[in-house]
Order: C-alpha cells, then structure tokens, then sequence
C-alpha cells in the first residue's frame, strides 16, 4: 500500500519538477532578451538607418531592418490570405469530397513542418528561375509560403465548428453555396481568421531561414518590390556574430523589438478572437 | 437568378484552383530540388554522397556523412532531453493541474512556440554557450561551448511547445470515464494515469514527440548560432558539430561560383525535406486516427 502512495508522490515531485523546469526557462528566456534589449534600445536606434562605420560601432540605427520587417510580414501576410482564404473555405464538405479533403489536409501538415530553409531554397530557386535577385518580392513569396499552411489550418479548425443546422436553414432558404459561406460561415469563422491570421504574421515576421537568401539585407529602406531588404531576424542573426560590443548591443536590441511585436501580435491574436467570437452562433 | 449559379460556379472552380495548388506545393518543391540537385545525382552515387566523410567542395568531393550524423546527433540529443519533461508536463497539466492553471499554462506554451527562432538563439549564445564552456571546465574537457550539448539544449527548448501542447491535446482527449473506471477499482491517481490514460494515449504522445523530432531536424537558425559548425564528425558532446540546415544556411550565398556545389547543396535541402515530411506524414496519419475515434 505504502510503496503505491510512494510511487505517486514520486513521480509528483518529478512532474511539477519539469513544469517548473519550462516555465522558468520561459520566464529566463524574456527576462534576459528584455534586459539585455532594454538596456541597448534608445531612441536614435529605432529611427536611424546604418550610417557609415555602423558595423564597426559607429553611428545609426536598425530602422531598415524594422519597416523592411513590416515590409515583408504585411507583403507576405496579403499574399498568402489572398490564397489561404479561398483554401480553407474549400475545405468544407459541400465544395471537396472526404478523400480530398483528407489528402489536402495531410499536405498542409506536410507543408507546416516543412522547415522554413527548405522554402528559403525553394524559393530561391524560383527567383532565378524568373530572373530575380534577392529583393523584398522574394522575401514575401517565400514568406507567404511559409505562412500559408499555418493561416489555412487554423481558419479552417473554426471553419468545421460551424454548426451543421445553420448552415442547413441558410441553404433552406434558397441560397447558392458561396452565398452561404460568406454570409454565414465568414462570420461564423471571423475568430479564426483573426487567430490564423496574427498566427501566421507572428510566425512569418520572426523567420530568418526562409528570407536569409530571398529577401537579401541592406542599409536602406527599400524603395520598390524588387530592392533587397532588411529584417529583424537578420539584423540579430548579422550582429551578434561581431566582435564588437556597440554592434553585439544592436543585436540584443533587435531582439528585444521582434519579442515585443510577437508578444503584441499574441496578446492581440487572443483579445480579437475573444471580441469577434461575441457574434458566433452556437 | 441564373447570375447567383454562375457565381457560385466560378467561385467554387477558383476554389478548387487553389486546392489543386496547395495540393501540388509539397511535389513542386521536392521536384526543383531535384532536378537542380540531379547533375550531382548523376555524376556520384548517393551511397557514396550520403556515406563519404570528405567534404571538399573545391576538390569537388561532397561527402554528406558528417553532416547528417551531425543533425541526427543534436536532435537525439534534444529529444533526449525534452521528451521526459514535457511528458511529465503535460501530464501533470492534465491529470492534476487546476484548470485555471491549465489554460494559463496553455497560453504561456503557445506563446513560447511564437518566440522566433533567432531569438532562441540569441539565448542560446548569452546563456547556454557560457553554461556548456563552464560544465565543460568542471568536467575538464576543455570546448568554446558552441557544441554538440549546446544546439541540444537550445533545440529542447525549442521542440517542448510543440511536444507539450499536443501530447496536452491528446491527453485531454482521453474520457473521464476511463479515469473514473480505474480509480473506482481503487487504484491510486498515478495507478490510473498509468495504466489507463498513459495508455489509450499513446498514439498520440508518438506523434507529438515525432512532431518535435521533426521540427527540431529542420531547425535552422537557432543551432546555425550555437552549434560551432566545423564539418567533422563530433567525438563527443562538447565537440562541435555542423547540421544539414545550417550547412545550407552558410555556404548558400558563396556556391555559386563552384560547378556542383549549389547542387550538392540543394541535394541536402531534398533530404532534409524528404526526411522530415516521412515524419509529418507519420505523426498526421497518427493523430487523424485519434481524431476519428
């Protein structure tokens, strides 16, 4: 009796143990980014682009990689909605068979455990294929691949909540299969659009393999589609394999400014889904 | 009337346009790697490329043996040490975390699976890197601390989201029922954890931890800063190493000049693909059996 409640107990220690184990590697994660970040960020950085001497410590700021960043996420998030949307519509039962449906469903696993160097080199394919060096349109087509599986399968989990009966009456009352979905479904699956849309900016705007050979760097804003760009991931990933420290602080600061827009984008992702599900029809 | 029909036709044909293209995104990568990784194909065996330690590109020897046991070695070594503690996690998450508790966890995980890899590896370099060098002095076996150890621990870190979340999932989704069943039979909590829903779970804590190997083969930047890079076959942890992924990411840029290098390189991209969606494809297959049930 005794060995069993010992068992227990345990096996208790060890699993609060490993919870505490995590969540402290977390909190040390944030707590040292913040700190370092904080202690490096000032104003010049964030609106400054690289002056002369800047990787040698001198003068100017990562506002390149901060707008190219922008850039590139919000470029990249029109594109793969443009596609995702319609995508993860389709996925209904009116629009595919089951068998479809299924094999559609394990390529957008596939395609989000693809790692993201593997559409970095893809993507690089297609650009000298076409005839295009690394350029901002590079970075947003190889980003939007990436977010694309992400954005379709979160939209498409709230899409298959919708409950059966309303989309029943909706079609009772005469409408065609596209009228339903966006009359219906659309609201319906506003949370999880919000959700897979912030999910997949969130991921896209913190990825450095896809866009290290597509998207290029530079010191300068870009100006057109077909300029190279800079990005965040990049400026941390560049800089702190300096040697100097003025340049090593830029780094942390870097990091500090994509932390802070991923955990914007997570605190929102969850305040806007909780607002927009007030409409939801159970 | 006649124009809502139409409508409707032309919305769902572009619909299953896009079906057709998603469908088709997985084949159309791994067909422009391989033809662009074929003249090597051609002109050496893929044995002899996949067996062969010398790694040459000038010479044009391509051997890709370290560069695999690399990656296979940090990712054991990262799933080594996360799968234990993520299990234990998520269990107790599950089986006796207050649920409260539970989804504030919840949120807390999914935003650690949001944190961009760079930064992970900006981590890695500030914290774990100075941590390898002084285990390293204490067990005197003198390294930089970019290692083997190193890339492992980061990687863990990394993969325990993904294992935590969906092994929480899976676990969740084990009936009350089966609990109550057990603990009827006057086993103790643990006794029913064990033997009841470790069990009807186990399907799914497979694919979660074939989940986080998978993501943890393919990542890139993260261990590309940490894993100290020297193409040559780690004799032990505090060794460095030099992944597949990181291969790429570093020699990309210069191979151009080289006939066969940009190949060979993308041949590593179609094996890293290859291996990595075997693993997708397997834990997918796993957890829709679940979902069925």
């Amino acid at each position: 009796m005794k060995s069993r409640k010992i068992e227990e107990f345990v096996f208790k220690v060890f699993m609060i143990a490993s919870l505490v184990l995590v969540l402290g590697i977390f909190a040390g994660i944030v707590i040292v980014i913040v700190l370092r970040g904080a202690s490096s960020l000032n104003l010049a950085m964030l609106i400054q682009t690289p002056e002369g001497g800047y990787y040698l410590g001198k003068g100017g700021g990562i506002a390149n990689a901060i707008v190219g960043s922008l850039y590139l996420a919000f470029g990249a998030l029109l594109l793969s909605s443009l596609f995702g949307l319609p995508i993860a519509f389709a996925l209904q039962k009116e629009y595919l068979g089951r068998r479809l449906a299924h094999m559609t469903r394990l390529s957008l696993d596939i395609l989000w455990g693809t790692p993201s160097i593997v559409y970095g080199a893809f993507g690089f394919i297609i650009m000298v294929y076409l005839g295009l060096r690394a350029s901002l349109l590079g970075g947003i087509i190889a980003l939007a691949f990436l977010m694309l599986p992400i954005m379709i399968r979160s939209i498409e989990e709230v899409i298959r909540m919708t409950p059966p009966e309303l989309k029943e009456i909706s079609y009772a009352m005469g409408t065609t299969r596209i009228e339903t979905t966006l009359t219906v479904v659309l609201r319906q699956a506003l949370p999880g659009i919000m959700t897979g849309v912030l999910l997949a900016f969130g991921r896209g705007i913190g990825d450095a393999a896809s866009i290290l050979f597509t998207a290029g760097y530079t010191d300068y804003i870009p100006r057109s589609l077909f300029d190279p760009v800079a990005s965040l991931p990049l400026a941390v990933f560049f800089q702190v394999a300096t040697p100097i420290p003025e340049v090593q602080q830029r780094a942390y600061a870097s990091a500090l400014i994509l932390l802070v827009i991923v955990l914007l984008i997570s605190l929102a992702s969850r305040l806007l889904s909780h607002r927009c599900s007030r409409y939801i029809v159970r | 009337m006649y124009w809502r029909k139409i409508k409707d036709k032309i919305a769902a044909k572009s619909m299953l346009i896009g079906v057709a293209f998603v469908n088709s995104i997985v084949f159309l990568i791994a067909l422009g790697l391989l033809i662009k990784s074929w003249p090597i194909l051609t002109k050496k065996s893929i044995f002899h490329l996949l067996l062969s330690s010398a790694w040459h590109p000038l010479k044009g020897e391509f051997g890709f043996y370290p560069f695999i046991v690399g990656t296979l070695e940090v990712t054991a070594i990262a799933m080594i040490l996360a799968v234990p503690v993520c299990l234990l996690s998520a269990i107790y998450l599950s089986e006796y975390a207050h649920h409260r508790f539970r989804e504030l966890a919840r949120v807390i995980i999914d935003i650690m699976a949001a944190i961009p890899s760079v930064i992970y590896g900006l981590w890695g370099v500030i914290v774990v890197v100075p941590f390898v060098r002084a285990l390293g002095k204490a067990l005197d076996t003198p390294t930089t601390g970019y290692s083997l150890l190193a890339g492992g621990i980061i990687l863990a870190i990394m993969v325990s989201p993904i294992i935590i979340s969906v092994s929480l999932e899976v676990l969740r989704t084990v009936p009350v029922q089966a609990r109550e069943t057990a603990l009827a039979l006057g086993t103790t909590k643990w006794e029913a954890i064990k033997h009841v829903v470790l069990r009807s779970a186990l399907h799914g804590i497979f694919s979660a931890i074939v989940l986080g190997f998978s993501r943890a083969f393919g990542e890139t930047i993260a261990v590309l800063m940490i894993v100290g890079n020297v193409p040559k076959i780690p004799a032990s942890i505090f060794d460095p190493a030099y992944p597949l992924p990181a291969l790429l990411a570093n020699n990309y840029g210069e191979m151009m000049s080289i006939p066969l290098y940009n190949s060979a390189l993308l041949l590593s991209a179609l094996i890293l693909l290859l291996i990595v969606s075997t693993f997708n494809i397997t834990a997918h297959l796993a957890l829709m059996r679940i979902e069925r049930r």
